[in-house]
């Protein structure tokens, strides 16, 4: 019975989320068009090959392995909403924290496509899946990331999954289908950025990654660019949605994000003294990253931009400036910016320069690579609205079965 | 603004009447055409992968009778595609014997005849060309390979002040690379070599970023093999063309040094700088070596226990 109710249910999400104003139309066909181009730019590497990205032998991991890192701290975010609305009982937050769930739920998908598209062989994708694959677990970090993070997008959809269809049926959900989920989810969240994080930092032959502090510095940059992310997202629902979030989210999330930029400048500190200070061969990397080495300086002005950015976002965040509304934002884009720079690009190119043999080669991402990842942030901005759209009436009481019954 | 997403209420419901389908299906034709426009480089996709190799099992798991059948597919298709029959088989590893090789860095004068001899060996991909062993040349006085020069003019060596250090895949007694493989397709074998499935491997190039001695190599395009430098002694594991998109590596020439030959690199070395063969046998060129001479490995403190020995002569 409840399999035809929730069929129903699914059925009526999607016909809403094809249903908008002219300007959400635009919106959708700006993003459609947009992953169009991706898929083109993916169709023309699967012909070819990975020979039409940046990368090489030598630095064999770019900017979607970049994004891949991002974009799960960015998931892992969800759990800043997650813990004032159910630890600490703020019921504002509370109201709010699906958005959240929705947006890691659209952020583990991309994570998962930034990972396919940087597959030599996506045909063999079967051979990850565990139980009809050969996964390599417990020895590889990826195996436990497939693990993690399928089952954080389990979790997650579960949860927005039977919230939202019990308030479609007009009743309370139960919370014992939901509340230890909720739970679950927020150790998990700082299990599935930890895991990433081990990708790298058990990697002996890289000293530039193999560093105790990548995993914090992970999980303090995470909660700090994904809260600044949500505060922006939730400005744009009220806007144009008409759900109403007080500012009262906007300023507990600026409180968070306060604590977590500095955390995560300090760690960031920590790991520079140690490199420069110790002043060993080891510190070719970091000093490729931030001064150029023999003349190859491809990151240098990337890299001062984030420092610049982020130190300009925490000086904003702990003055009293940030408590009017412009200032926040502003906060807020120069630390998604600069974070995406210091643990994208500047996080995953400097481990394969040099390489282990001394040599120094540059990466550049390709207009076609750059296409690829283009298109992919589209359709995940794609996917959100579309959740979004058929989320919010939902919560707002204006479609239910009764009034919406297909 | 709030009407942006609040449902428009039809009055006809969602059954589409005729004048809706003839308002939509314009719209939707333009992006399904939109759509297939977007694929349309799948054209040049050329051969298409068949059912059985797509479902082939992993190496450890193909019985001897699904081998053969992998076998005899593979041979058809280096046949179709280079028009050569390849003596194809799948080399095992011997019962006791564990191989290493040594390097003697006083007797080799960096000409990289190793480096040609062993993609000639190997059908490695030659556009790009795809090379295994890497050689350094090392201002004497010093072991950072940061000094060290991989682009050095052949027609000059030996240069004065300057020793050579080929560098290969260690076949590492504690791999990284094997650690990290998300799916097995990496693996060592009983004899030692680290071996990789290339009907298994995924591309996602974890072990390049584990490796600590630049050992590996991805096939970016599809490798460029002419069909007149097809070698057709070939092994499952080694030396068999290698498809786009998957990882590859030295393996000790297995489809020679397993069947009692020497590794073509050592083979055509003209100084007898390296040093070949099984650790167990006692009375072993290579046992002799690690014996006598006072050998060590690269990057010994990362705990890899490289099979792959360096050394000078007095």
């Amino acid at each position: 019975m409840w399999v035809k109710n929730y069929y129903g249910f699914v059925w009526s999400c999607l016909v809403a989320s094809f249903r908008g104003n002219a300007r959400y139309y635009a919106w959708m066909t700006l993003l459609t068009v947009i992953t169009l181009v991706g898929l083109n730019a993916y169709a023309k590497q699967l012909v070819y090959g990975l020979h039409v990205t940046g990368m090489s032998d030598h630095v064999s991991w770019g900017v979607y392995i970049a994004n891949f890192t991002y974009l799960v701290g960015i998931a892992a975010a969800a759990a800043m909403l997650v813990i004032p609305a159910y630890v600490y009982r703020d019921s504002d937050m509370r109201d709010v924290a699906i958005f959240g769930e929705l947006l890691a739920v659209a952020a583990i998908v991309m994570c998962l496509l930034f990972v396919v598209v940087d597959m030599g062989r996506p045909d063999r994708l079967w051979h990850v899946m565990p139980l009809i694959g050969r996964l390599n677990w417990p020895q590889s970090m990826l195996s436990w990331d497939v693990i993690v993070l399928g089952v954080y997008l389990l979790i997650n959809m579960h949860v927005c999954g039977y919230v939202l269809y019990s308030r479609y049926q007009g009743r309370e959900p139960s919370r014992w289908l939901y509340l230890p989920f909720i739970f679950v989810s927020i150790g998990w969240a700082i299990s599935i950025h930890t895991v990433t994080a081990f990708l790298y930092v058990g990697l002996g032959g890289r000293p530039f990654w193999n560093s105790a502090i990548l995993g914090p510095r992970f999980i303090a940059s995470a909660f700090a660019a994904g809260p600044a992310f949500i505060v922006l997202t939730f400005q744009l629902i009220r806007r144009f949605s008409g759900y109403k979030i007080s500012d009262s989210v906007l300023f507990t999330l600026r409180r968070i994000i306060q604590v977590t930029m500095l955390i995560n400048m300090f760690l960031l500190g920590c790991e520079v003294f140690k490199e420069f200070y110790t002043d060993s061969l080891h510190v070719a990397s970091a000093r490729y990253l931030y001064f150029g080495l023999h003349g190859h300086e491809g990151l240098v002005p990337w890299i001062w931009a984030a420092v610049a950015m982020n130190t300009v976002s925490t000086l904003l965040l702990v003055s009293h400036r940030s408590r009017q509304i412009v200032y926040l934002n502003l906060a807020c884009v120069l630390a998604i910016v600069g974070i995406w720079i210091e643990k994208g690009m500047g996080l995953i190119v400097p481990a394969f320069v040099p390489t282990p043999l001394g040599q120094v080669i540059e990466y550049t991402p390709s207009v076609n690579e750059t296409l690829v990842c283009v298109g992919i942030w589209a359709f995940g901005f794609l996917l959100y609205t579309l959740m979004l759209k058929s989320a919010v009436p939902i919560l707002t009481g204006e479609r239910t079965s009764d009034r919406n019954g297909v | 603004m709030a009407d942006l997403i609040t449902t428009r209420q039809t009055a006809d419901g969602p059954d589409m009447n005729r004048r809706d389908f003839l308002k939509k299906t314009p719209v939707a034709v333009a992006w399904v055409a939109a759509l297939a426009g977007a694929l349309s480089p799948l054209r040049n996709l050329g051969d298409t992968i068949s059912a059985e190799e797509f479902l082939q099992s992993h190496y450890k798991e193909l019985s001897p009778d699904d081998m053969k059948r992998v076998l005899a597919r593979i041979t058809d298709e280096v046949e179709r595609e280079y028009r050569v029959r390849p003596h194809l088989r799948d080399v095992t590893p011997m019962d006791g014997v564990q191989f290493a090789m040594a390097l003697n860095l006083t007797r080799c004068i960096g000409c990289r005849k190793c480096v040609h001899a062993c993609v000639e060996e190997n059908n490695q991909s030659r556009s790009p060309e795809i090379q295994y062993i890497r050689v350094l040349e090392m201002p004497q006085g010093t072991m950072d390979m940061e000094r060290g020069n991989h682009d050095y003019d052949v027609e000059q060596v030996p240069r004065d002040g300057h020793f050579y250090m080929p560098v290969q895949c260690q076949q590492c007694e504690n791999p990284p690379c094997v650690k990290v493989c998300p799916v097995e397709a990496t693996w060592q074998e009983p004899d030692g070599i680290v071996a990789v499935d290339y009907n298994w491997c995924i591309g996602c190039r974890y072990c390049e970023a584990a490796c600590p001695y630049w050992a590996r190599r991805f096939n970016f395009s599809k490798p460029e093999l002419p069909a007149e430098d097809v070698n057709p002694d070939m092994a499952y594991l080694s030396n068999r063309p290698r498809p786009k998109g998957v990882v590859e590596k030295c393996t000790f020439c297995l489809q020679r040094t397993r069947e009692g030959r020497y590794p073509a690199c050592l083979e055509v070395c003209p100084t007898g700088s390296r040093v070949f063969g099984n650790v167990l046998d006692p009375d072993s060129s290579i046992s002799y070596i690690l014996k006598n001479k006072r050998v060590f490995v690269l990057k010994e403190e990362l705990g890899t226990r490289p099979r792959f020995y360096y050394f000078f002569d007095s």
